[in-house]
């Protein structure tokens, strides 16, 4: 065995040498391969990401519920009656619910003057619990906070206004601590929320409305409708028990069959979620296949070469055979040959599109419309295994085959003066 | 190999190409015995079945029947890995296109059935001195064959026939493509090989070089028609 590999070696180096521009031009086109496979699965990567965020900007593992009309008759109610929960139906909730990452109701004020000097800006303003903050990412840039516990205890008249809407209100001016009106009672500004690329929605975007505590909310906008019930699951998978368990906590309650599946307009989150990682699965074996096939054509081309270099040594071969060489020392430099050129071709490939998406990752994205929805190319481990095996096998096949032929070739036909 | 000294020993050899349509008989039943130290010329005209005979004796190829026995082992049913062997170790070939490798230096020409040999690196290099400077080209080790002579290519192919101390050296036409006066060279190259006590085999249609063998076996539609000594 290892006098087979030192054999094999020593006539790889010895045929290898003697052919530059030919390895080069091999190499090249297998290098050009893996850079095409290779950004193509990283621009997949970047774009999957991307779009993960984009849409987890809203938060993820959410249920959201818009309150309806009952479908079916329960306990002597008939159906069609609508359902009006409370802030105390959605606290009840809580208490019954452990197994929720959070809860809560939402209250909305559509068209509503917010004014800071002479300037007035109509708004949604939301009125809702500490919990939102972070279930719904709504960060504050620096020195800022969201709403607290201690807010709504004590009814404080504090908002954590949406970036854009900060930005319409108080121009260049920094809004932290300003006081500015809202339905003509004064408000202090908490924090403002961090820029972010959002998705989805349900009500509008984030960056342009305000949040206040539900319990400020009800004593400047009376006694309003919840106009959303929102709960967040730890774990995706969680969400369908969950739901059920709403349902029967709730149902009884608010006077519901919970069975009955029109009570709530739901919007469940995680069906979206997955929904969107089937598109990227799509999306990414869409451009892994592109990429293979590119570098399959590369692999192709290492094929076709060899064929050319053993037709061109048949009579090397010859002579090597009849100077008694076995099989696997005729067969073996080829296979080496094949892989070696993939694995040059290779690494210089990897070496590129690494410098590339390198390059790229030092654009700016903010403010770059392209790149905020693109996302930034990005390779991971999965992408460099993948590559790794293909091009592993493009070159095992480059070589095997026109190895195979060497080896079948007739010394004594080749051998003969022609 | 204690009671015989017989280098080759066919027995009833006969090799029938099949090409499909047409099967062609080259060799007819051939008995042919070589004794170690014999200088043998084996001639005929083409067609005869010269190189299927030269093919055979130099294991490029198996016989469809008839046993052969090559220093005493009998190869007429080796696999391809085994006649590779035996083609490294019990014989050396000269061809008539010399067939050295062009891109490869003189020395590594003939290096090459020493790596396929399994011999050391420094064995190797000590070998193929000595064979070098044996055939004369000492000073041109690191040529390649295309900035040899023709004699010279020639000599570079003996030297490599040797590496393995073969049983015996198989030359085809080993004159064929050379001018008169190097053509001489290698034919007193062969006779002084021979008189140094190796066994050589020589198809040839040179009846100069011929003439120079201890034995002329000649060939006629794939039989032996005459075995003797060389007429003087």
């Amino acid at each position: 065995m290892k006098r087979n590999l030192a054999v094999i070696l020593q006539l790889f180096l010895s045929s290898a040498r003697l052919q530059k521009k030919r390895a080069t031009l091999t190499i090249a086109s297998l290098a050009w391969g893996t850079v095409t496979i290779l950004l193509l699965l990283a621009f997949g990567e970047g774009l999957k990401r991307q779009m993960m965020s984009n849409d987890q900007a809203m938060g993820n593992n959410m249920a959201i519920m818009w309150p309806g009309e009952t479908s079916k008759p329960y306990k002597g109610l008939p159906e069609g009656r609508p359902i009006r929960p409370k802030m105390e139906d959605v606290d009840f909730a809580r208490e019954r619910l452990p197994e929720l990452d959070a809860i809560w109701g939402e209250y909305t004020s559509w068209r509503t003057a917010l004014s800071y000097g002479r300037k007035t800006v109509n708004g949604r303003v939301i009125g809702t619990r500490f919990d939102y903050g972070d279930a719904r990412k709504h960060f504050p840039k620096a020195r800022g906070r969201f709403i607290n516990p201690n807010d709504e205890d004590e009814k404080r008249r504090v908002v954590f206004l949406g970036n854009e809407m900060a930005k319409d209100i108080f121009g260049p001016e920094e809004p932290l601590g300003k006081t500015l009106l809202i339905n003509n009672s004064p408000f202090t500004v908490i924090g403002v929320m961090q820029r972010k690329r959002q998705s989805s929605t349900y009500g509008g975007p984030d960056a342009t409305h305000a949040v206040i505590p539900q319990s400020t909310f009800k004593a400047v906008f009376g006694d309003p409708r919840i106009n959303v019930v929102v709960f967040r699951v730890h774990h995706e998978d969680d969400m369908p028990a969950a739901l059920k368990h709403f349902n029967e906590v709730l149902g009884p309650r608010l006077g519901y069959d919970p069975e009955d599946p029109r009570v709530w307009g739901l919007w469940d989150t995680v069906k979206g979620q997955k929904m969107q990682g089937k598109i990227m699965l799509g999306l990414e074996l869409f451009f892994g296949v592109i990429g293979a096939l590119t570098l399959i054509i590369g692999g192709v081309g290492v094929a076709n070469i060899m064929y050319a270099v053993v037709k061109e040594r048949t009579k090397e071969i010859g002579v090597k055979m009849a100077l008694g060489a076995r099989r696997t020392w005729i067969t073996g430099p080829f296979i080496l040959e094949g892989l070696v050129y993939t694995l040059v071709g290779g690494l210089a490939g990897a070496l590129i599109a690494i410098l590339i998406v390198t390059g790229l990752s030092f654009l700016p994205i903010e403010g770059n419309d392209v790149l905020e929805f693109m996302g930034r190319p990005t390779l991971s481990w999965p992408i460099g295994i993948a590559t790794i095996a293909i091009l592993g096998t493009c070159g095992l096949l480059a070589g095997y085959f026109p190895a195979r032929r060497a080896a079948s070739i007739d010394p004594a036909s080749t051998l003969r003066y022609e | 190999m204690s009671q015989s000294t017989a280098i080759i020993d066919m027995q009833a050899i006969r090799k029938v190409y099949d090409t499909g349509k047409v099967k062609v008989e080259a060799l007819k039943g051939i008995d042919l015995v070589v004794d170690s130290g014999e200088f043998v010329a084996i001639v005929g005209p083409s067609g005869s079945g010269k190189s299927t005979l030269m093919n055979l004796i130099g294991c490029l190829d198996t016989p469809t029947d008839g046993t052969y026995r090559l220093g005493g082992e009998d190869v007429s049913k080796f696999t391809r890995d085994e006649l590779a062997d035996v083609r490294n170790r019990r014989v050396g070939f000269v061809f008539q296109g010399f067939n050295l490798l062009p891109q490869i230096t003189a020395f590594e020409n003939v290096e090459m059935p020493l790596l396929f040999g399994g011999v050391a690196p420094k064995k190797r290099r000590e070998r193929v001195e000595e064979l070098m400077t044996r055939v004369g080209l000492g000073e041109r080790m690191d040529h390649k064959p295309t900035e040899l002579s023709g004699g010279q290519m020639q000599r570079v192919a003996i030297a490599r026939a040797l590496a393995m101390h073969p049983d015996v050296v198989l030359a085809d036409e080993p004159t064929g493509n050379l001018d008169t006066s190097a053509g001489g060279d290698i034919m007193g190259l062969f006779t002084e090989l021979w008189k140094q006590g190796s066994t050589l085999v020589v198809i040839t249609h040179d009846m100069t070089l011929a003439r120079r063998a201890s034995r002329i076996v000649e060939i006629r539609d794939g039989r032996i028609v005459r075995d003797g000594e060389a007429a003087a």
